[in-house]
């Protein structure tokens, strides 16, 4: 479970989050919209150790994240498998590599077993293998967005990372990769958060939806209940109404 | 008034602070060469971005310092009947400064901006972040091996250099304007004393670190998208030649 009390974060005074609880139960899907800007990065990256709080704690399976350092929290971030909003593939890499990269670093793997668990993966995100020796800068989006789900999902984590899985991508793709996530999740059965805009297509892969807007949650629930919220900002967002008056 | 004061204060210390920064990135990225795991491969592939890429334009460079050299220093020396000296001159100013400074110079320019552009990529494609979630240093990984690659292939190239430039002034002074090829390598062998090579190569391997300590600095502290790229690069080309010939200053009177 992930537990997150109190979390406030400031850039050069502008206060991005201001007070967010949230709680992620183990082995399910939770989606935290809102609108571009709000700051759902900013959230997902503090989970993941990227940026420290200004206040807050966040919480993992009872473990204290802000008293990890250095070492000790680079390896309990080995449970964790990370799906960047562009997919920070690394460029010098050719994709076989890349999906390899974390089996090279972080195990004893043999060449022929790592080999065989590419492929695996790459079968499974429905990449042919003739992508294998393409470089990042030759793939489409959601090639790009596969062979970082791939890579992300190499190491079987515990917890996966979603920010923006879909975003840019024509209609059939976004159906494509939210399959795919509903299938490695079924299969593996790991703890998510996504983080994502687009609706409302996250809705059919999200077990838990909660909303930020203006540093705060301020709607969780269903998917049900969220559709059916009663708060107006909630029901903008999801009609996809254009707020010319807020900022 | 007062402002003007403020200001420059605040200037000041900016740069102090940027320089400590820079200080604490240094001795985290050496001291993580201590530390397994340990990447070889890593090392040789930023000493051929770094080292081998830069050969050809040193070398270029490095003849036609040495010919400009010998053509202005034949005739210098010419006016007061010591042609003889051309080679010890060439060799000494090579050795002792040309060779140093501007290899340092042309490395910047060439591998220097590459280390800060691919690493500014890196920061602001979250390709730094995706290291450290997989529990892999990227100072380790990516800054490590390429300031190593920096101290040794610095050295290498201002020897190279120094060589080519000696050949290139021999082609001048020897070969165009007739000074003897005998004195020429003399002068050399008698006037340059173990102390000369010492220095030059302090100041190589001083230069090569700061050269390399600086781009990846600047690239790792990129920000704003593809402009922060720019501007980093941009950076990192002025602030390294600004150092190199500081350092160049502050070396020079060392070791007089
Ligand atoms: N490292 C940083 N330094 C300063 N400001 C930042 C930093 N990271 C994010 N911000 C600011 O925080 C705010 C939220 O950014 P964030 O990237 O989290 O938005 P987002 O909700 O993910 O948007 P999108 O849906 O477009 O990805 C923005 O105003 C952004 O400028
Ligand atoms: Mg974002």
């Amino acid at each position: 479970m992930i537990k997150i009390v109190n979390l406030t974060k400031s850039f050069g005074g502008h206060k991005v989050l201001d007070g967010i609880n949230l709680t992620m139960p183990t082995g399910q899907i939770t989606v935290v919209i809102g609108k571009s800007g709000v700051g759902k990065s900013v959230l997902l990256k503090h989970i993941i150790g990227l940026l420290k709080p200004d206040s807050g704690q966040i919480i993992i399976d009872g473990q204290d994240m802000s008293l990890l350092k250095g070492r000790q929290l680079r390896e309990f971030k080995r449970r964790f498998g990370v799906l960047f909003q562009g997919g920070a593939l690394f460029d010098s890499l050719n994709v076989f590599e890349n999906i390899a990269f974390p089996l090279r670093e972080k195990t004893r793997l043999t060449e022929t077993e790592i080999a065989k668990r590419v492929r695996e993966r790459l079968v499974q995100m429905s990449l042919s293998s003739e992508v294998e020796t393409k470089f990042p800068d030759e793939l489409s989006g959601g090639m790009k967005k596969r062979v970082a789900l791939a890579r992300a999902m190499i190491q079987e984590p515990e917890i996966m990372f979603y920010d923006e899985p879909v975003t840019g991508l024509d209609p059939p793709m976004t159906n494509t990769v939210f399959h795919l996530i509903t299938k490695t999740h079924q299969e593996s059965g790991y703890t998510a958060l996504m983080v994502s805009h687009d609706l409302p297509e996250v809705f059919s892969v999200a077990h838990h939806v909660a909303m930020l807007h203006k540093g705060r949650i301020i709607a969780a629930g269903t998917p049900e209940e969220i559709q059916n919220h009663p708060d107006p900002m909630v029901q903008g967002f999801i009609r996809g109404e254009v707020d010319f008056l807020e900022g | 008034m007062a402002n003007l004061v403020r200001q420059l204060g605040q200037r000041s210390l900016n740069i102090v602070i940027e320089a400590g920064a820079m200080i604490i990135f240094l001795l985290e990225g050496l001291g993580l060469a201590l530390v397994p795991p340990f990447r070889p491969r890593r090392l040789l592939q930023e000493i051929y971005q770094i080292g081998v890429k830069s050969t050809l334009i040193v070398m270029l460079t490095g003849a036609f310092t040495g010919m400009v050299m010998a053509l202005q220093g034949y005739y210098t020396l010419k006016q007061y009947g010591s042609e003889g000296a051309l080679g010890s001159a060439v060799a000494l100013s090579l050795i002792r400064e040309m060779g140093p400074v501007l290899t340092g110079i042309m490395v910047s320019a060439r591998a220097g901006s590459a280390v800060t552009a691919e690493i500014g990529i890196m920061r602001i494609t979250e390709q730094l972040d995706a290291l450290d979630t997989m529990a892999v240093n990227p100072i380790q990984y990516v800054v490590m091996p390429k300031l190593l690659a920096g101290v040794i292939a610095v050295p290498l190239l201002t020897a190279i250099f120094d060589v080519v430039g000696i050949l290139g002034g021999y082609l001048v002074g020897v070969i165009l304007l007739g000074v003897s090829s005998g004195s020429y390598f003399s002068g050399m062998v008698r006037s340059v004393v173990p102390l000369d090579v010492y220095g030059g190569i302090v100041k190589s391997l001083v230069f090569g670190l700061t050269i390399i300590l600086v781009a990846c600095y600047k690239g790792y502290n990129t920000q704003h998208g593809a402009a922060g790229v720019s501007k980093a690069t941009n950076q990192t080309v002025v602030l390294s030649a600004v150092l190199i010939l500081v350092w160049d200053y502050v070396l020079t009177s060392f070791f007089m």
